[in-house]
């Protein structure tokens, strides 16, 4: 079994860049600023059919290309560290436990689009990463590895982390920007999209931090390598973190389509207590599967026929004492505080979701209650501004697909609303969270 | 360091006001940004209060009301809630006579709830100003706090 990201994690010291570098570390850089044009190393990538590892599944050289085609300079190369999706937590173990295999692969993606700066955006809560990566950039400087002229090539290349300060929204790439540059982290219209204008509005490329780990691997070892790893379509590995009532949980890198079953019972050792009920892919914002997915194969393109997504790479287990609607509720009082306001739909939208909840929780939900959640999520989906508000639904949906009959027990189908009169206008306040 | 010294340390221009900010509250004793700050703020780097402060209060790190010198912060996302994140409440709060942002009388905690911290390995977790706690029920929490209360009376 090879694992690809993690290679390293708990075998070198993460302090120490001698032993980063006797584990063949920044050799890629170096054959890559020797031997390769930056054609080259876009092409490798190209190849390789590297995805973004962040959760929306962009073709990674794909990306590179444009920001590479972009006219204006300075270019900036971003590393998105605000891994705020609950229940993920890879980015903070691949920061902590090889840092410099990060910065390795920015400088690789600095060369590649032609970029001499880069930030490392970093959550506020991870004081240890932000430690690591601030020594580990300190010691590639020293060694000329980082900083002016790169192994005496005339390429520069600075990383300097900035330090964000608990809003879940801005690990979406425009509002991340947004976020850099001081303003509150709101996400920002797309197009024009950030390899065009992005940081500063000067051409950005932004990618996750398990993308860029994937890279210095992929230019050392070449992509035909690579792609015998993981499935047809998705080659490569993935970084899982599995939780809640499982034996082990914790942090896994399989390859890609696995299945869930796989993963509860060979890499998790089964269910810690009850039998298994369901499973949320992807974080807050992921599907919920039923046990009916329990074999479907874990990759972008496969799940994406059966209409989900494979989201961040959290992997919720649950066991049959938990409730639905009490799940649920906990969610959307999750999306109500991390709403960031912009938008109407999101603003109100989760709101009124997380009240549906309680109410279906308290089994005193209004007669038509699933079918206006049902819309709700619809409109949500399809009228949010950013992926974050869209991905309000993927939860509500799935739920609704796979547990809707339990669900429905928390309909009261005597209760109807009431009619707004002018006597009796709705607006008496709920309190909220 | 004085607000003034902090904007001189990171340059006033408006990218490194998030890093200014997380600075004026830290050295803050009280772990908040005070209104002279803002204030002071506003003139250095040029920025209109309205803006310090709308951007300042989009951020869950940081607070305009003074805050206790350890702030104990219980997640509270699906992760952790399903692995009883609502007893953790309950055990602080009966502990300690506080209830989700209040401080207490000598001004040693403040409990918060916040979003994923990321250690859901080990849920139900908390942390406590920089350090984590994980795996946590009602002994272990009574074990904790007793020992920073322990700590700050010597």
């Amino acid at each position: 079994m090879s694992r690809i990201v993690l290679e390293n994690c708990g075998k070198i010291n993460p302090e120490d860049i001698e032993e980063y570098i006797g584990a063949d570390g920044y050799e890629a850089l170096g054959i890559a600023l020797e031997k390769k044009t930056p054609e080259d190393i876009i092409k490798i990538v190209k190849d390789s059919k590297l995805v973004g590892r962040g959760g929306a599944g962009f073709p990674t050289g794909l990306k590179w290309s444009f920001a590479r085609a972009a006219k204006e300079s300075p270019k900036y190369i971003i590393c998105n560290a605000d891994e705020g999706e609950p229940g993920t937590f890879k980015d903070r173990l691949i920061m902590e436990g090889d840092p410099h295999k990060i910065l390795e692969g920015m400088a690789l993606c600095g060369y590649a689009i032609g970029a001499n700066t880069a930030y490392i955006y970093i959550r506020g809560e991870y004081q240890l990463s932000i430690q690591r990566l601030t020594k580990a950039i300190k010691d590639a400087e020293k060694l000329g590895l980082l900083g002016k002229n790169i192994f005496d090539t005339d390429f520069d290349f600075n990383v300097k982390i900035k330090i964000g300060a608990g809003s879940y929204v801005c690990g979406e790439e425009t509002a991340l920007l947004n976020s850099m540059e001081g303003l509150r982290g709101e996400p920002r219209l797309k197009p024009p999209f950030p390899a065009e204008s992005g940081f500063l509005s000067k051409p950005t490329n932004v990618n996750n931090v398990e993308t860029f780990a994937n890279i210095a691997p992929i230019i050392l070892n070449g992509f035909e390598w690579f792609k015998k790893i993981g499935t047809e379509s998705t080659p490569g590995t993935k970084v899982y973190t599995i939780l809640g009532h499982i034996k082990r949980p914790g942090l896994i890198e399989v390859p890609m389509g696995i299945t869930l079953r796989e993963i509860i019972y060979d890499y998790a050792g089964g269910m810690s207590s009850g039998k298994f009920k369901m499973a949320q892919i992807g974080g807050t914002a992921g599907d919920i599967f039923s046990s009916k997915l329990l074999d479907a194969p874990l990759e972008y393109q496969e799940l994406q026929k059966l209409g989900h997504n494979l989201g961040s790479g959290a992997i919720l287990i649950m066991n049959d004492i938990i409730s639905i609607a009490d799940f649920l509720t906990c969610c959307m009082k999750f999306f109500v505080h991390e709403s960031c306001g912009k938008c109407s739909v999101c603003r109100i939208g989760t709101k009124q979701m997380y009240n549906a909840f309680k109410r279906l929780k308290k089994k005193e939900a209004y007669f038509d209650e699933l079918k206006t959640i049902k819309e709700l999520a619809e409109k949500l989906k399809l009228t949010a501004f950013c992926p974050m508000g869209q991905s309000v639904a993927s939860p509500v949906l799935s739920a609704l697909k796979y547990f809707g009959e339990e669900l429905a027990r928390g309909v009261n189908p005597d209760k109807k609303h009431e009619p707004i009169t002018r006597e009796n206008p709705i607006i008496r306040r709920q309190k909220i969270c | 360091m004085t607000t003034k010294e902090i904007v001189k340390k990171y340059g006033n221009k408006r990218e490194n006001l998030l890093q200014i900010l997380h600075d004026v509250q830290n050295q803050n004793p009280n772990n908040y940004i005070c209104k002279e700050a803002i204030y002071e703020l506003s003139k250095e780097m040029d920025i209109p209060v309205s803006g310090i402060k709308g951007t300042a209060s989009f951020y869950t790190m940081f607070s305009f009301t003074p805050r206790g010198k350890y702030i104990i912060r219980v997640c509270e996302s699906p992760p952790c809630h399903i692995l009883g994140a609502q007893t953790i409440f309950e055990a602080i709060e009966s502990k300690l006579g506080i209830k989700v942002g209040e401080t207490t009388d000598d001004g040693l905690f403040t409990l918060e709830g916040t979003s994923c911290l990321g250690i859901c390995g080990v849920a139900p977790a908390m942390m406590i100003n920089d350090e984590a706690y994980g795996n946590l029920n009602e002994k272990k929490i009574c074990k904790i706090l007793d020992q920073i209360q322990e700590r700050e009376r010597k």
